[in-house]
């Protein structure tokens, strides 16, 4: 075993300190969704090949993965070069200069082609009137339903719901073939599991979790009836098991037709209409419900940041010029199917014939729901800041998880919702006294 | 005059050859051994369900509620072992292996010497050296983690496998010096004053007599300190990166909050377990001794 061992020590990872791995290699710390892992795939035989960098990934869970970047990235440590990080953090690390600006490197790479990515996904990754992040993937929200079973039932989608009529047609279907509930909606604990649909139920209701001057309203009219609207809806026509369903669980239960309808991210369409997929070509998809906002999706987007303390940030642009390309859907499009290409930042993927042939049936109305989507303003009353499905200050992972907990148990009926948000009232008011007495 | 008194048949002690006779186990009852089974296989359980979701597809795997009678695949051990153009698992099981062996031996290295000066030769105050290792054990590890996450951030020792075998060996040296002590105790000071009456010196003793007594005891503590670095996921999670990255933080890179991944994290649970196995069965003899040898029951 010693000997074996020793042998071994020679394939080990025995290198260390920042910026190590050889001086033509980069180290990427990313999230492992299956678009990541179709570039990691894709990576050495179409990228180091014509370059000459090798990249190095660490792929991680997504709470993990944020957990690192945090670590990494406010330690300056300089391990990776590069992470993926999304338009809630970009913000916040822009203004702590842990990240780089990208501005110099996307004026000297013209077949970048910056004035292609979607406006709204340029904006949620500056910060200061820089750029510091670029799009790996985009994403909205949108209502996904099953078109055969509500036309089985004689029911007919509007183009435009509001979440009344979606109510109504849950009720209709629940139960339209066995086992099948008449909507699916994450009831998982966790500022992104549970909070990232029902942040934009309250904002289309007229709540908001902080007004302007940071007075905490989770406890108003508008956030109350949202939640009380949303926990009624799953626990009366909402999938088995509602309080632990995320977006994996939900996206299951579509897929083996147990729910007929699901409000959330549009990348899961891509899914549904995979080849091997049961529900291909019987999903249809419109516009996220509204009640009091004429639109009310939200905006999130998998990005690449390049460390401020990578020693190698020429090289990290170059991978991030490949990786979020044209030219790289193109590959993916052609190598492994266009369902699974990284859509959802480009105008130009949404006029690619190859691209709306597969994806024609939720092409459009992801685009619609991207485009229509404004964090800066995503309610009926002035934020004190950006972001719709969340509130971008650090705090928020934090008081969203907590919240979320007891919203999850509002949904297993453990508590009420009123007793809920009185508790998440009191949470929210601790993050606000801090932000007032910065303000003055 | 003397009274006597029938206590009936007396089992003899020999058998009509004259051989001493073995000393017969008495057997539970019925409800022990059935209690014993339950017990064995509602621990053996979750494992058996991890294999048999290993080898569905990940539609299978994620039916609610679940589907024994699913067909068999290989998809997920392929995917694990990176076919189609994926990450190879080998540099973290790798890494994963030298950490264990080298830290495991460094830690007999230096735990066998200071439970023999703890038990056989014991030193003054020994009591209070004994509690001393144990107190490092009583400070949570992730309390120490930031500090030690910036001493290697300043020494330049992150992600490097040094620091972890060092940090592993630190971690299990307590645990692995109580049970060495709890063994060597147990070794009959009659043999060592024989050995030293027929002029056994120290090496000779410790390698001749000492030696063969704790072989189990050994045998038992490598097993505990490899299983415990194999397994450890927090520090190698946060002190690790592309070169040093192990088994378990690599298995956890399976879990996905967009798709289906249950069949793959199975077959991958289930491949970096296997080293844990094949040491155990390997060395179940010895552990068996071991175990039940010492303090450690």
């Amino acid at each position: 075993m010693i000997v074996l061992t020793l042998v071994l020590t020679g394939c080990a990872g025995w290198g260390g300190g920042p910026g190590g791995g050889g001086p033509n290699s980069i180290n990427v710390l990313m999230v492992n969704n299956p678009q990541m892992v179709d570039l990691e795939q894709l990576t050495a035989e179409h990228f180091t090949k014509d370059t000459g960098i090798t990249v190095n990934f660490t792929v991680l869970p997504e709470n993990d993965v944020r957990d690192k970047i945090s670590q990494e990235f406010s330690s300056q440590a300089g391990q990776y070069d590069i992470a993926t990080v999304s338009n809630f953090e970009i913000p916040i690390y822009a203004k702590s200069k842990w990240i780089a600006p990208l501005d110099d490197y996307v004026a000297a790479d013209p077949t970048f082609d910056q004035s292609d990515i979607l406006p709204p996904m340029t904006e949620s990754l500056s910060s200061g009137g820089k750029l510091f992040g670029e799009p790996f993937y985009g994403e909205s929200s949108f209502l996904m339903y099953r078109q055969d079973v509500l036309a089985a039932e004689g029911i007919e989608m509007p183009a435009k719901p509001t979440w009344q009529q979606v109510a109504d047609i849950a009720a209709k279907v629940d139960g339209a073939q066995p086992g099948m509930a008449g909507i699916c909606l994450r009831g998982q604990p966790g500022w992104g599991q549970i909070f990232a649909p029902l942040t934009t139920v309250v904002n289309t209701f007229g709540g908001t979790w902080f007004t302007k001057d940071w007075q905490p309203q989770v406890d108003s009219d508008g956030f109350q009836e949202a939640v009380q609207f949303y926990v009624d809806l799953v626990r009366a026509h909402g999938e088995i098991g509602a309080p632990q369903a995320g977006f994996t669980e939900c996206l299951n239960n579509v897929i083996q037709g147990n729910a007929a309808m699901w409000y959330d991210a549009t990348s899961a369409a891509g899914s549904f209409e995979a080849a091997d997929s049961p529900v291909r070509g019987k999903m249809g998809y419109v516009a996220a419900p509204v009640v009091k906002t004429a639109s009310s999706g939200w905006l999130y987007t998998w990005s690449w940041g390049i460390q401020q303390a990578s020693t190698k940030k020429d090289d990290a642009w170059k991978f991030i010029s490949w990786a979020s390309s044209k030219q790289y859907e193109e590959l993916v499009g052609s190598e492994l199917g266009w369902s699974r290409v990284p859509a959802g930042k480009r105008a130009s993927t949404y006029e690619n014939p190859q691209y709306l042939q597969e994806a024609g049936a939720f092409a459009k109305p992801t685009l619609d729901a991207i485009l229509s989507a404004d964090p800066n303003n995503p309610g009926v009353q002035p934020r004190p800041a950006p972001g719709i499905q969340f509130v971008d200050i650090p705090e928020f992972p934090d008081l969203g998880t907590q919240v979320s907990q007891e919203v999850s148990s509002a949904i297993a009926g453990k508590t009420t919702v009123d007793a809920a948000l009185a508790r998440g009232q009191q949470l929210a008011e601790d993050v606000a006294v801090r932000y007032r007495e910065r303000s003055g | 005059m003397t009274a006597t008194t029938d206590v009936g048949p007396v089992p003899a002690t020999r058998t009509p050859e004259g051989a001493p006779r073995k000393k017969r186990r008495e057997r539970g009852g019925p409800a022990l051994a059935l209690a014993a089974w339950v017990i064995g296989i509602l621990f053996v359980l979750p494992v058996l369900w991890m294999v048999l979701t290993s080898f569905h597809s990940e539609a299978d795997a994620a039916t609610n509620p679940p589907s024994l009678a699913a067909p068999l695949t290989l998809q997920g051990y392929r995917e694990f072992f990176g076919a189609g153009g994926g990450a190879s698992p080998w540099p973290s099981l790798l890494n994963s292996l030298t950490a264990s062996v080298l830290s495991t031996i460094l830690v007999l290295v230096l735990a066998i010497p200071a439970a023999y000066a703890l038990s056989i030769r014991p030193v003054r105050k020994w009591t209070d050296v004994m509690f001393f290792f144990l107190s490092t054990k009583m400070l949570p590890i992730v309390a120490g983690l930031l500090p030690i996450y910036l001493f290697a951030q300043y020494t330049g020792l992150l992600d490097n496998i040094w620091f972890l075998i060092v940090l592993y060996t630190s971690m299990n040296l307590p645990i692995a010096v109580w049970m060495m002590r709890s063994f060597l105790a147990e070794v009959p000071v009659e043999i060592l004053e024989a050995a030293s009456m027929d002029g056994a010196g120290l090496l000779l003793t410790l390698r001749r007599v000492v030696g063969p007594v704790v072989l189990p005891g050994i045998a038992a503590t490598s097993l505990i300190c490899f299983i415990f670095s194999w397994n450890e996921l927090l520090m190698a999670r946060v002190l690790t990166g592309t070169r040093a990255e192990t088994a378990p933080v690599y298995l956890t890179g399976f879990v996905t909050s967009q798709g289906l991944f249950l069949a793959k994290v199975c077959a991958a649970a289930f491949v970096v377990s296997l080293p844990v196995l094949i040491a155990g069965f390997a060395a179940q003899d010895k552990l068996v001794q071991g175990l039940s040898l010492g303090a450690v029951k």
